[in-house]
Formats: C-alpha cells, structure tokens, sequence
C-alpha cells in the first residue's frame, strides 16, 4: 500500500501540475479573450461582421506567426512597449469614435456621416489606385488592434506559465487555446441579441470601450499606478474607465446641445 | 507612389479626425509618460485619464460653440 502510494506520489502531483497550469492559462487567457470580444461583438456591430472578423483574423495569424517565428525568444520583447505602441492607436482611434459618438447624439453631426464618407471613399478608390470594395477600414482596424494587444498578453501568459517547468508549455497553450474557443462560441450567441441595440447606442458603447481600453493599454505601458489593493489585479481598473467614460459621455450630449441652441 | 500617399493619408484619417485633438492627445500622453512613472502615486493612472477626459471635453464643447456661429 505505501509502495503503491509512493508510486502514485509524482505521478499525480505531476498531474496536479499540468491541471493547474492549464486551469490558470485557461481562466488569465479567458479574461484576456473577452475583454477583446467586448470590442469585436460591438465593432462588428455597428460596422459589420466581414470587416471585424477579418481583423480579428488577421490579428490572429499575425501572433501566430511572430510565435512561430519567435517563440520563446518574445520574452526578450517588453511587453510595455507593445502595451504603449498599441494603446497609442486604440486611445487615438477610440476617443475620436467617442468624441464624434456624442456629438453625433447631440445632433450636431448627421448621423451617418460615415457612411457618407464611405461612399466618397470607395468611389475615390475606384477612380484610382483601386483596392478592396467593400471592406471597412475602420472596423478592420479596430479589431484588429484590440485583438492583437490581448492576444500578445495571451502569448506571455502562456510563455510565463510554460516557463514554470519542463513540459508545461503545452498545457498552458492548450488551456489559451480553450478559452479562445470558449470565447468564440460565447461570441455566437450573443451577436444575434446584440443586433437588437439602436445603432447609435453601439457606437456610443464603442466609442467609451476603446477609449477605457486605450487609456488603461497606454497607463500600464506608461507605468502608471491605479488606486486600489496591491494585491488586485491593475485591470480592475478598465470597468472604472469604462463607467467614467459613459458618465462624461452621457453628461457631454445635453451640454452641446443646451451650447447649440443658445448660438 | 500615388497609391502609397493615398494609403499613408487613408491609415492617418483612421487615427486623426480634429488634428488639434489628435495633437492635444498625444502631448499629453508625453508630458504624463514623462512624469508620470516618476511620481510614486497610485493616483498617476486616474491622473492620466483626467487630462484625457478635460481634452475630450474641450474639444466637444469647442466645436459645438463652433456649429452655433
């Protein structure tokens, strides 16, 4: 019996080992993958599904290939640099949705303007250089970069917990890999209700979700500090920008408009 | 060459809308990257967020006394 026992001693804490590491690659990544989803579900929403998807996509192929590439040697890039690089480009492209999303529910802009601008553009294309009809930058873009920065974060969950000991790499892929699936699937079901919401509502949501993001990608790639527990997580902190981005938002759209009715 | 203007100007309208907003974003974020990680606050991230915050508002609320002229 104690014989039988010593022998099964390293064999299930090894088994121990590899559960918890796929667990916790799981539940870090999945937190990741949904912050990204947020920003697809809403981009392919408002702007459509080709577009989102194919950023997404490509976000995706990108960091495999650069794993592939790479592989462990990504440890030597700082992730603060890819945080502030990108967080750059989300904060920039999310405060400009913002800034238009209110003053287009002001009143003071039409409200599809940008399919007007649309139109000019891809009727400029056709005269031109050419390129792709049909595809919206805007939406390629914005889901593309949101993907790209969380699915890097993924990638260093994986390596960080794959560095824990031999052989524990692929379990931690595998369990980054589950939550990418368990995300997408979670996509499916809910982008049907989600076409339900007034359009303009979306990119108002939009807007105060890229620029939350934004802000929180540039502070961690900056160092900044967030109030709270040293023990709690720093992106506790996104749902607060998101929460004070609507309340500035909200309060914003009455006050442009009392500002238009007394010119 | 023509083509990779027209992309250059397409891939800046993505990020740039106002340049005066655009540019008030970015100094900021110079300023705050400078200084920033040198103060040993926990309040430097809500700091941050409110310097982006009074640029959002100023920039709404200046083109909207804009449209009434």
């Amino acid at each position: 019996m104690q014989l039988a026992m010593a022998n099964m001693g390293p064999v299930s804490g090894v088994s121990t080992r590899l559960g918890t590491t796929v667990v916790a690659a799981f539940l870090a990544s999945l937190v990741e993958c949904v912050e990204a989803l947020t920003v697809v579900l809403a981009v392919g929403s408002v702007r459509g599904w080709r577009s989102a998807l194919a950023g997404a996509a490509a976000a995706l192929a990108v960091l495999a290939a650069i794993v592939a590439a790479l592989g462990p040697a990504l440890t030597r890039i700082p992730l603060r640099l890819v945080q502030l690089a990108v967080g750059t480009m989300i904060l920039l492209f999310g405060l400009r949705w913002l800034r238009k999303a209110i003053l287009r529910s002001a009143g003071l802009i039409p409200l599809h303007d940008e399919v007007a601008a649309f139109a000019k553009n891809t009727a400029s294309m056709r005269d031109g250089a050419g390129g792709v009809r049909g595809w919206d930058k805007v939406a390629f873009a914005a889901a593309f970069n949101i993907t790209m920065l969380e699915g890097t974060e993924v990638v260093f969950i994986v390596i960080a917990l794959g560095a824990g000991g031999s052989g524990l790499l692929l379990p931690a892929s595998l369990g980054a890999v589950g939550a990418l699936l368990a995300v997408v699937a979670l996509g499916v079901a809910l982008h049907r209700p989600l076409a339900r919401v007034p359009e303009n509502t979306l990119k108002f949501a939009v807007g105060v979700l890229l620029s939350a993001f934004g802000t929180f990608w540039v502070g961690e790639g900056a160092g900044f500090a967030w109030p709270g527990p040293a023990s709690a997580s720093p992106d506790l902190a996104i749902p607060c920008l998101v929460a004070a981005y609507l309340a500035i938002a909200v309060g914003l759209v009455p006050l442009c408009r009392a500002l238009a009715v007394e010119g | 060459m023509r083509w990779l203007r027209s992309m250059a100007r397409e891939v800046w309208g993505l990020f740039v809308d106002d340049g005066s907003f655009a540019g008030a974003i970015l100094a900021w974020l110079a300023v705050a990257a400078l200084v920033g990680p040198r103060v040993d606050s926990r309040w430097a991230g809500p700091v941050w967020f409110a310097g982006l915050a009074v640029i959002l508002v100023e920039s709404v609320v200046r083109f909207s006394r804009r449209r009434t002229k």
